[in-house]
């Protein structure tokens, strides 16, 4: 039996009278491929943002690997283990595609270099410097980017960003990580070797995912498991293809 | 041979010019046959370009606008001033260089830890909060000084200051920008550099990739404003009286012109705006007498207008272009972009600079979870 990677008790949130999230309860398996589905609105980003300390969950706590992380701050957080995508790109604009990676490195234990180190240009520093920009590259070459590692972020196409995310959200070497809809914005070609990369990713970083998404052939091809959200609460959990037919979930999503 | 064209020789450029205009005025120095108008020019340049490259380290860096960088300034003048004097009347004459030094190291220190207290807020406040507390500790600093009792500072007639020897202050003050220029520039091109330009861009994606924003932050902050109270030491040591209106608001904006003027998040800019700056004021301190004095303030106001709408205006979009410093360059030599050097991470091919506007106008939408106010109301 896998270990829990991340466990959700009783999780919810409420702005003023709205009813965000209520009663989420979920487990995540070891290396598993788990899929947070749900129309808009539904509050799947909402759940992201309270497992990666965006907001405070007003009740209900979740543990990762057995550590409870309810409440703690966003970077504390992401050192314990989860690391995260967002829905509206968020990349370092202004800075190339293997310094955004290497930003993600930042806080890795090897990579360890103080202020003064840098500041007196001490052996250290340099030799820290050619460890990470070598990780970097090795990040880079998994989602595809190698070639374009030194155009700006910016000016990389759109799908290109969202892989750019993905590689520095695995740069901080994280057990659980949470995608918030990857395949936004792709055509089906480009949607199809996300998949792959995905599922490589899984298996080179020994990395858990856990992922939102809106395309149904995406989630079916690639998740193992499914919890489906309405209005804040879940309206199926279990194996994706059970998942999706149940009759409550199909109403949710075409009405009648 | 092919190991001397590898080492990258624009990234050393600024220090090779500094290091010769150094021992070029310093020769002249030395055998004190430079003249007053010379020296007095070259310490003001010193002292513009140490605050102009600071500043650029918070502005341009890390993004926050900052208009009290004077009020460190003036920490680090009145400090150091006062360390002058006390030293000066135990150990006497003939330790002038000593008594510099130990100045510059309480001026530093005393700025920094009020970087340090004005980095606390900036933690919560960003864009124009916190550029309207950063203005006005600036003022609050200047008043402070002005209107403590006479015996402390000297009141508003201004704290009694060493002159230090002007045919040598300069040559400390060059070394001095030399080695900001270095401390920063080395702090900039590393790990931590990194971090703070990751904050600029994206302040929510540089949290969630796990940088400590908080300590970033405030470390910026105390960096900047110990160099500014260096700055403000080796002003202090030009005068006979630091006297508290020198350091008023119209300073923190001249500096914040400099940076802006030589673009925001390069350190080559800023001193050659800083030079420039410096050298057009002298002139215009000459031309310019009687009532038409008031004028001079008059060319921040335009060189700040000017460049906004320089940077900005449609209608000048291919005059830009054309006239921009990179593709004469790119014209003069063979430059393939296409070609991929294996240098990724090397600095003089990575643009830092931001555009004026992405810091000059942040705005904050009321309903975004991070704003100050929202929080304050969630712990209620």
């Amino acid at each position: 039996m896998a270990e829990t990677v991340l466990k959700i008790e009783n999780l919810g949130i409420s702005f003023g009278g709205l009813k965000a999230v209520q009663n989420l309860n979920l487990e995540i398996k070891e290396k598993q491929l788990y899929g947070l589905v749900g129309p808009n609105g539904a509050g799947k980003t909402t759940v992201f943002n309270m497992i990666t300390g965006v907001y405070k969950p007003t009740t209900g706590t979740f543990y990762l690997c057995g550590e409870n992380l309810t409440g703690k701050s966003q970077e504390t957080i992401n050192h314990k283990g989860i690391a995260r995508t967002f829905q509206n790109i968020r990349l370092f604009n202004n800075m190339t595609v293997i310094r955004n990676v290497m930003v993600g490195l930042h806080n890795q234990p090897e990579y360890k270099c103080g202020m003064f180190t840098s500041m007196l240009r001490l052996p250290r520093h340099f030799k820290v410097e050619k460890a990470m920009r070598q990780r970097a590259k090795e990040i880079l070459e998994v989602v595809g980017l190698l070639e374009e590692r030194n155009s700006l972020a910016c000016n990389l196409p759109y799908g290109k960003q969202r892989k750019l995310e993905i590689a520095r959200a695995l740069a901080t070497s994280p057990k659980l990580l949470c995608l918030d809809e990857p395949a936004a914005g792709m055509n089906p070609h480009e949607t199809q070797e996300l998949m792959d990369i995905i599922r490589l990713i899984r298996e080179q970083f020994n990395v858990t995912i856990l992922l939102i998404e809106h395309d149904m052939k995406f989630v079916s091809g690639l998740c193992d498991e499914l919890t489906v959200l309405n209005f804040g609460t879940v309206l199926a959990q279990g194996e994706t293809k059970e998942a999706l037919q149940d009759p409550e979930v199909i109403r949710a999503y075409i009405g009648g | 041979m092919s190991k001397f064209r590898n080492v990258k020789w624009k990234q050393y450029v600024a220090y090779l010019l500094l290091i010769a205009a150094t021992c070029y005025f310093g020769f002249f120095g030395l055998q004190r046959s430079l003249d007053r108008i010379t020296t007095i020019l070259l310490e003001k340049a010193a002292v513009a370009m140490i605050l102009a490259v600071s500043l650029n380290l918070v502005v341009g860096f890390l993004g926050e606008l900052s208009l009290g960088h004077a009020g460190f300034m003036c920490v680090g003048a009145y400090l150091g001033a006062k360390t002058a004097v006390a030293l000066t009347a135990s150990m006497g004459p003939g330790n002038e260089l000593v008594i510099l030094l130990i100045s510059l190291l309480v001026g530093g220190v005393a700025a920094a830890v009020c970087g340090v207290v004005i980095g606390l807020p900036a933690l919560r406040l960003r864009g124009d909060y916190l550029a309207i507390v950063t203005l006005a500790f600036g003022e609050i600093v200047r008043s402070i000084f002005e209107n403590l009792p006479d015996e402390m500072f000297g009141g508003s007639l201004g704290q009694q200051a060493v002159r230090y020897i002007r045919h040598h202050l300069f040559i400390i003050g060059f070394i001095l920008v030399i080695l900001t220029l270095a401390i920063i520039q080395n702090f900039i091109r590393s790990k931590h550099g990194r971090a703070v330009t990751s904050i600029r861009d994206s302040e929510i994606a540089a949290r969630a990739t796990g940088i400590n924003v908080t300590k970033y932050k405030l470390m910026v902050f105390t960096i900047s404003a110990f160099f500014a109270g260096i700055a403000g030491v080796l002003f202090s040591f030009t005068q006979n009286k630091v006297q508290p209106t020198t350091f008023d608001y119209n300073y923190s904006i001249e500096i914040l012109v400099m940076v802006v003027l030589g673009g925001m998040g390069s350190l080559n800019g800023s001193l050659i705006a800083a030079l420039l700056i410096t050298y057009l004021n002298e002139q215009l301190q000459i031309v310019l007498t009687g009532d038409l004095a008031v004028l001079r303030g008059l060319m921040y106001a335009l060189v700040m207008i000017l460049l906004v709408i320089y940077r900005n205006a449609p209608a000048l979009k291919v005059f830009r272009e054309k006239a921009s410093i990179k593709n004469l360059l790119a014209k003069l030599k063979t430059h393939d972009p296409s070609k991929i050097h294996d240098d990724e991470a090397s600095w003089d091919r990575v643009p830092t600079k931001i555009m004026v506007d992405e810091v000059l106008s942040v705005d904050i939408q009321p309903q975004s979870p991070y704003t100050p106010d929202k929080q304050w109301k969630e712990e209620k």
